[in-house]
């Protein structure tokens, strides 16, 4: 029914001597949401790190294996901020820039070099609307982004990301550091969001990733032990591990 | 609790609270002290044209304080002009570029060339420093602003290498330390997060320095700016050297000129009646208004970064 938009093929990843991501095979789906589960630990933040290549900020990380964004190996391109304009990331807490709620949002298009002044108001309020947010900005654009709440940081944030139409956007908890009501519009925007975009979720939260997302993937230790759409894991799990962990069983 | 360990603790209370006090106390004794002793000299020449009279004159015995106020402003100034851009620069590099092994060495270097004793750098500023801007430094900014208007009346006279442009010099190596330190902190407090969410949008290493490490540590380095202008206002033997002792006010920076400090260093041992005297006080008084200020304005500024 849908395209593959990603394809991790044999991905091992080491910080430095040490492999945390034991040979990972999965699709990620346009316009679906995939979510990642698995025990603190278990390397699903390695694991999202590695499609915008974050680890290259540091000495001494090194992948293996192939991530095909397109058809394209990503872990083998040079241009890193070409790709990082193609894959969004949302962090756990709110990571707004010490600037104005609009220059946050063009902070994407002042990067690629757009300058024209209508074209970036354009595309800052569309990115606003789909962020569910411009209503709530709308008349304190040049305000700081500090000011806002943190749920609205977070959607802000959510907004830069679109900003730049990315092909998809990594999304790392991002409401462990938000209240229940904020965490209920961040999730109802993220079903809202695959009709534009292709999403990768890490959650701690098993409802979390069963009420938005249509594939889940299961990690323990590094290895992904299963991986399914979604009503089929939380349902009828093939592996025992992950009958487990859904039913907090573990450990 | 035992009741012995209580009174241990409460005698540590007051000992402290009593410490604490006593620094008030001092502060506001110095305070008051100044304002005697300068009270002839207020009496006799006012606050405003004291502040705006450049006439110095033991023999006349009509004294103002311009000429001091002003090339205590015009070195500090020149400093913070020197000092900021090279302080900030190699606070993003410490914390920024260099290699992690050799970031320990640069920060002692800082931290090193901060416990100079003062009077080295105006030995230095008097024997080396002075030297090379007057045969090559100050030639060359005449060869380069003279022929350009209104500019070039920064840079008239005959190069001495004693004036306002070298006690700048001297006193921007001075506070360098200064800020630099006070920067590299304020650049290491920046989230790790919000450093790798502007790599994440595409930025470079240099954009994502300008637009997330600077801005965000805006308030940090300004404060350690002002505690820098703080040290260079009253700072004496490292421009004592350097700056001459001429109680007029040029504007160019290629002119003698004196400092408040310098003024009292100097004068001192000179003044030998009352008014003189009290006059140099009313000096020393200006200055400590001027201090405080800045370290007002750098707490004010300190307080609303906490929030
Ligand atoms: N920068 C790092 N250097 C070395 N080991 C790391 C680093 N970051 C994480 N790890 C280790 O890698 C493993 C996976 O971590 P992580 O991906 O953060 O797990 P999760 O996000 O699932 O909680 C953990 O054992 C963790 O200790
Ligand atoms: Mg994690």
């Amino acid at each position: 029914m849908s395209d593959v938009l990603i394809e991790v093929k044999h991905l091992n990843f080491y910080y430095g001597s040490v492999k945390v991501l034991k040979d990972i095979n999965l699709n990620v789906e346009k316009n679906n949401i995939t979510a990642l589960i698995g025990p603190s630990g278990c390397g699903k933040t390695t694991f999202l790190r590695c499609f915008n290549r974050m680890h290259d900020l540091y000495k001494g990380n090194r992948y293996e294996g192939e991530i095909l964004l397109n058809g394209e190996n990503l872990l083998k391109t040079q241009d890193l901020i070409a790709l990082r304009s193609k894959v969004g990331m949302v962090f756990q807490k709110p990571t707004p820039f010490p600037m104005s709620i609009f220059d946050n949002v063009a902070y994407g298009l002042k990067l690629k070099g757009i300058k024209k002044k209508s074209e970036v108001e354009d595309i800052v309020e569309r990115s606003l609307m789909q962020a569910a947010l411009w209503d709530e900005v709308k008349d304190k654009l040049s305000s700081p982004a500090t000011s806002l709440s943190g749920g609205q940081q977070q959607r802000l944030v959510i907004a830069r990301a679109l900003a730049v139409e990315p092909d998809i956007i990594l999304f790392d908890e991002p409401t462990s550091a938000l209240d229940p009501i904020a965490t209920a519009k961040i999730e109802e925007l993220l079903t809202h969001l695959k009709d534009i975009t292709t999403i990768l979720i890490v959650t701690h939260n098993m409802q979390q990733a069963a009420r938005v997302s249509e594939y889940t993937a299961f990690m323990f230790q590094g290895e992904l032990i299963e991986f399914d759409r979604t009503e089929k894991i939380f349902t009828n799990p093939r592996e025992e591990l992950t009958e487990k962990y859904i039913t907090g069983r573990f450990g | 609790m035992d009741s012995s360990v209580y009174l241990k603790d409460k005698l540590f209370r007051r000992l402290g609270l009593f410490s604490s006090l006593t620094i008030i106390i001092i502060c506001i004794l110095m305070f008051v002290v100044l304002f005697i002793y300068s009270y002839p000299a207020i009496k006799q020449f006012g606050v405003v044209h004291f502040i705006l009279s450049d006439t110095w004159n033991p023999v006349k015995k009509v004294f103002g304080g311009a000429s001091a106020i002003y090339g205590t402003i015009t070195t500090t100034l020149l400093a913070l002009f020197f000092a900021i851009p090279l302080s900030v620069g190699i606070a993003i590099f410490i914390t920024q570029l260099c290699p992690e092994k050799l970031k320990s060495y640069f920060s002692n270097a800082i931290e090193l060339l901060a416990s100079i004793p003062s009077i080295i750098y105006g030995m230095w500023g008097l024997f080396t420093l002075a030297p090379i801007m007057r045969i090559y430094v100050e030639p060359l900014l005449q060869k380069i602003f003279l022929p350009i208007p209104y500019v070039r009346y920064l840079f008239t006279g005959t190069p001495l290498g004693i004036d306002l442009l070298t006690a700048g010099v001297v006193l921007s190596i001075m506070i360098i330390p200064f800020i630099t330190s006070i920067a590299r902190d304020t650049f290491e407090l920046v989230p790790k997060e919000l450093k790798e969410s502007a790599y994440a949008m595409g930025a470079t290493k240099w954009e994502m320095i300008k637009d997330v490490i600077l801005p965000y540590s805006r308030v940090g380095v300004l404060s350690g700016i002002i505690i820098a202008a703080g040290r260079a206002l009253g700072e004496t033997m490292a421009v004592a050297f350097v700056l001459g002792n001429d109680h007029n006010i040029h504007l160019s920076l290629l002119k003698s000129s004196t400092t408040i400090s310098v003024t009292l260093a100097n004068e001192f041992t000179e003044a030998d009646f009352r008014l003189y005297i009290s006059s140099l006080f009313y000096l020393a008084f200006i200055l400590f208004i001027m201090s405080f200020t800045a370290l007002g304005i750098a707490k004010f500024f300190l307080g609303k970064m906490r929030k």
